[in-house]
């Protein structure tokens, strides 16, 4: 496990996860080079040559109305002229036996062809087995740098603008609010709101340790008032450059016993709750150890008020 | 341990397009209710479930985890693939139960992230 190379900072590893990633993202297709030039069966070895020189290329397919038949490259052209035949057609030194890629296949699987066949370029068929392009090592490479600028300026852009939202503005005290209302029952869309909760704190420079712990205790928040309340309510988010403030409220039944409700392991969740996962007593519990500072307050006649604060010091600030 | 080697060893199938069988998976958590798992797991985990609702997959974003295993060959709904994929969490459904899964990843050598519930409260 221990090498004597430099360590990777988490900034470089999350930039190598990503050209990873696209190379599962990103299509041949979307990276090859279409126009293609190709060779047919029946001309010389002679003509082939001079294309070559004239297209400043070391290799092409050769195809018969889009149906590939082989692909001739400068080694074939070498054996040509050391036989000194390139009187003969491209058919006699082609290679006929072509490994190809096919258009819609992820970039990854091109590449486990490039190392399994060390061939340096690799013909494109579309589903009806057509030619539609030609792909090299560095159309792969030029591809995943173009995807992955336009991937950085992209995200770079949105959170320049998220980041510096605090810092364009000029007031006070500059608070951004998000207000989600989530409806009793709503299971499918339970947690909804909170991965959208979880998305906004990272654009807006959290960490993601921050991201991980704000978005546990809202999500336990909003699944209680999908569960527990007779209309649902309302998630509530307040963010500051200082600190985040959740809060959680309905307008009923209330909570008849808080400090109960707040044992781990205690629960007045139906069965059918249970059965799709909650409900185990355990949501107050984890919220509390989430967040920094929570408070519950319920009346039975006016509903239940769940709130909580993450606090954002040096260590722990937006970035 | 690597995507792929869980893949091979919990003799799963992908149910997502082109998960990076590279992602290194750090430990696991096997179980059915959402709010232990929340309770429990770290990031880059593996969570295993007999559940196939779409709260797994909100519950899994949530706690970080990077891959979700549908055990005892449950097909989960079109509506969880869906926000597996918009979401680009890869999940596996795999016909073995909860408990052999659990125990051929442990085996080799993937570390359990499931900690002792503290007071745990005896409602019946």
């Amino acid at each position: 496990m221990f090498s004597d190379k430099p360590a990777v900072t988490d900034d470089e590893a999350a930039k190598i996860t990503r050209v990873e990633e696209l190379a599962y993202e990103l299509s041949v297709g979307e990276v090859m080079t279409s126009k293609v030039f190709s060779l047919r069966p029946n001309q010389t070895m002679r003509e082939a040559l001079d294309e070559f020189k004239q297209h400043r290329i070391s290799g092409a397919p050769v195809e018969v109305d889009g149906k590939l038949l082989g692909i001739l490259s400068i080694e074939d052209m070498i054996r040509s002229l050391r036989d000194g035949r390139i009187d003969l057609t491209v058919a006699d030194y082609m290679t006929a036996d072509v490994i190809t890629a096919r258009k819609e296949d992820p970039v990854i699987e091109a590449l486990k062809l490039f190392v399994k066949s060390r061939v340096g370029r690799l013909p494109v068929l579309d589903s009806d087995d057509k030619l539609v392009g030609i792909l090299t090592k560095s159309d792969i490479t030029n591809g995943l740098l173009k995807a992955l600028q336009n991937d950085y300026e992209a995200e770079e852009l949105i959170r320049y603008r998220a980041s510096h939202l605090f810092e364009d503005i000029v007031s006070d005290r500059s608070t951004l609010t998000l207000r989600y209302n989530v409806k009793r029952n709503d299971f499918s869309h339970g947690g909804a709101a909170s991965n959208n909760i979880k998305k906004a704190l990272l654009r807006l420079g959290a960490t993601p340790q921050i991201a991980r712990r704000c978005g546990i205790a809202v999500y336990e928040a909003e699944m209680n008032l999908i569960i527990h309340t007779n209309h649902g309510g309302v998630l509530r988010v307040e963010i500051e450059p200082d600190r985040i403030t959740m809060e959680a409220y309905d307008d009923g039944p209330g909570i008849p016993d808080i400090s109960l409700a707040m044992q781990p392991g205690y629960s007045t969740a139906p069965q059918e709750i249970r059965e799709k996962g909650f409900g185990a007593g355990m949501g107050l519990v984890n919220i509390k150890s989430c967040v920094d500072e929570m408070n519950l307050a319920s009346s039975l006649d006016r509903g239940t008020n769940l709130y909580m604060v993450m606090h954002l010091d040096k260590t722990r600030h937006f970035s | 341990m690597k995507i792929s080697e869980i893949l091979e060893i919990s003799q799963g199938s992908l149910l997502t397009p082109y998960a990076n069988p590279d992602i290194e998976i750090l430990g696991g958590f096997a179980g059915d209710l959402m709010s232990d798992v929340l309770a429990s797991i770290q990031p880059e985990s593996v969570l295993i479930t007999g559940l196939s609702n779409p709260q797994v997959i909100r519950t899994a974003l949530i706690a970080d985890v990077r891959v979700v295993i549908f055990a005892r060959g449950k097909q989960p709904a079109q509506e969880t693939i869906k926000l597996a994929i918009e979401e680009k969490l890869p999940v596996i459904s795999s016909d073995l139960g909860l408990y052999e899964i659990s125990g051929r990843l442990l085996q080799h050598g993937l570390p359990s992230f499931e900690k002792r519930m503290l007071h745990a409260f005896d409602s019946d």
